[in-house]
């Protein structure tokens, strides 16, 4: 566990360089809001609706695509890092693994899962 | 060298527990010092790359010659912006996704080697950590987007998420390759399997895809989808003002600065020179690769979001899976 401390100190760094900052710009800055001031800009037009719209479902189809070969990158870089002592055998083996998702893309493809109107 | 050694043998001297503790404090001062400051000379460098791209001068009036300490008055100018949270903004989200977006720019640098033994932790999971926190950005970027409760940051949220689909895959791909010939994920050890020849000639393939999905990762014309100032106005970015937008602008230099900074390790061997190889080396290559990314960005149009899903599912990833297929049939032959 010891290596991964800078990682910790890190991700602390970058989390809390923010609040600091904003500490820091508290004491220049002035604080007057009021109403007008605090409407949701919409290129000056009054604002109607939620801004929370509904979006297409193929985000829901490019997201479970997106998740299959994400995946996929998961179980690529063990191999990668071992290719050289698995010989051909393991070259074959994860020539046929990208084999079966290129088809499954190759479908979708056809069947125009990735035109994106 | 010796600077380096002489702090080590200082931070080995103390008792046991706050030893690690110290050397990883001394080590995120150094490397935040070398981001922030790099980062003042990057705006300036950046406007100044603009506007000779335009054919004007850029910013002349502060500091002589060119102009080059603008960067510090914007800075007050922006710390003493009011700070404004639209009354629809969704306050918890809203604050912390310029928080969150800080992380990956500063964490990224982790496993970065500047220079021979000048790396602040040398992770055996290297490429993986840099993919998987590289991708981090994209929640900060939905958070931002989502809880402005605004039209345009909504709009611009949903874009950005869809490329991170389009262009994620190859990106973490196009790094396999690297991993395979290098035999390691390790930053390190892949500047020390360049020692012969650079992974740029033995992964051109590789090198391209990963080109064209950095600055797609980067959210940088011709890729800013998501900000598309002409049609989303600023996209994800539209509520935030003053010093809290600016942490968006410095996170995306830190993440320029990280992306470049990776292109030079894994496929222009990092510190490796053809002579007197050392962190010079290294420097210039992360130069060489920030103005590449600034001269794109001032060079070519954004592109329709559908081009950049049909580019990303399209044309980069059968061409990064046939990439590490090649290099699988390569390391068989001559490996």
């Amino acid at each position: 566990m010891d290596s991964y401390l800078e990682v910790v100190i890190f991700v602390a760094a970058g989390f809390l360089f923010v609040p600091v900052t904003m500490l820091v710009g508290k004491l220049l800055r002035p604080h007057r809001p009021y109403a007008e001031k605090l409407v949701t800009y919409e290129c000056g037009e009054p604002s109607h609706g939620s801004a929370q719209i509904r979006y297409h479902a193929r985000y829901y189809l490019f997201g479970l695509l997106f998740l299959v070969f994400d995946i996929e990158t998961v179980f690529l870089y063990p191999w990668a890092v071992m290719v050289r002592h698995l010989g051909p055998i393991g070259l074959i083996e994860m020539v046929v693994f990208i084999a079966v998702l290129v088809v499954g893309l190759v479908y979708a493809w056809c069947k125009g899962v990735l035109e994106w109107v | 060298m010796s600077i380096v050694s002489s702090l080590n043998a200082l931070v080995g001297s103390l008792p046991g527990f706050w030893s690690p503790l110290v050397s990883a404090l001394i080590k995120v001062l150094l490397v935040l010092a070398f981001v922030f400051g790099n980062e003042i000379m990057l705006i300036w460098l950046e406007r100044k790359v603009c506007g000779r791209f335009q054919r004007r001068k850029g910013p002349m009036y502060v500091g002589r010659p060119e102009g080059w300490l603008q960067s510090i008055p914007d800075v007050v100018k922006l710390l003493a912006k009011e700070d404004i949270i639209p009354a629809r903004a969704d306050r918890w989200l809203f604050v912390l996704a310029p928080m969150v977006i800080m992380v990956p720019a500063v964490a990224l640098f982790v496993v970065i080697p500047f220079g021979r033994g000048w790396v602040p932790r040398d992770l055996n999971i290297g490429i993986l950590y840099l993919v998987a926190l590289g991708s981090f950005t994209i929640l900060s970027l939905f958070m931002a987007g989502w809880g402005s409760g605004n039209k345009w940051s909504t709009l611009g949220a949903m874009r950005a998420v869809a490329m991170l689909l389009g262009y994620e895959v190859p990106l973490a791909l196009s790094l396999v390759g690297v991993a395979m010939v290098a035999g390691s994920l390790s930053l390190v050890d892949i500047v020390h399997a360049q020692e012969r020849a650079w992974f740029v000639l033995l992964q051109p393939i590789g090198f391209l895809v990963f080109l064209v999905a950095a600055a797609a990762e980067l959210n940088r014309t011709p890729f800013d989808l998501a900000e598309a100032e002409q049609e989303l106005v600023a996209g994800y970015q539209v509520e935030y003002s003053g010093m809290r937008w600016a942490m968006f602008f410095v996170a995306e230099y830190a993440s320029l600065m990280a992306i470049s900074a990776i292109a030079a390790t894994c496929f222009f061997g990092g510190w490796l020179g053809p002579f007197a190889s050392g962190p010079w080396w290294f420097l210039a290559k992360l130069y060489f690769f920030i103005f590449l990314f600034m001269w794109v960005r001032w060079t070519f149009p954004r592109i329709r979001i559908d081009h950049m899903m049909e580019l990303g599912w399209k044309f980069l990833l059968p061409v990064a899976l046939l990439n590490i297929v090649l290099t699988g049939i390569g390391l068989a032959i001559w490996g």
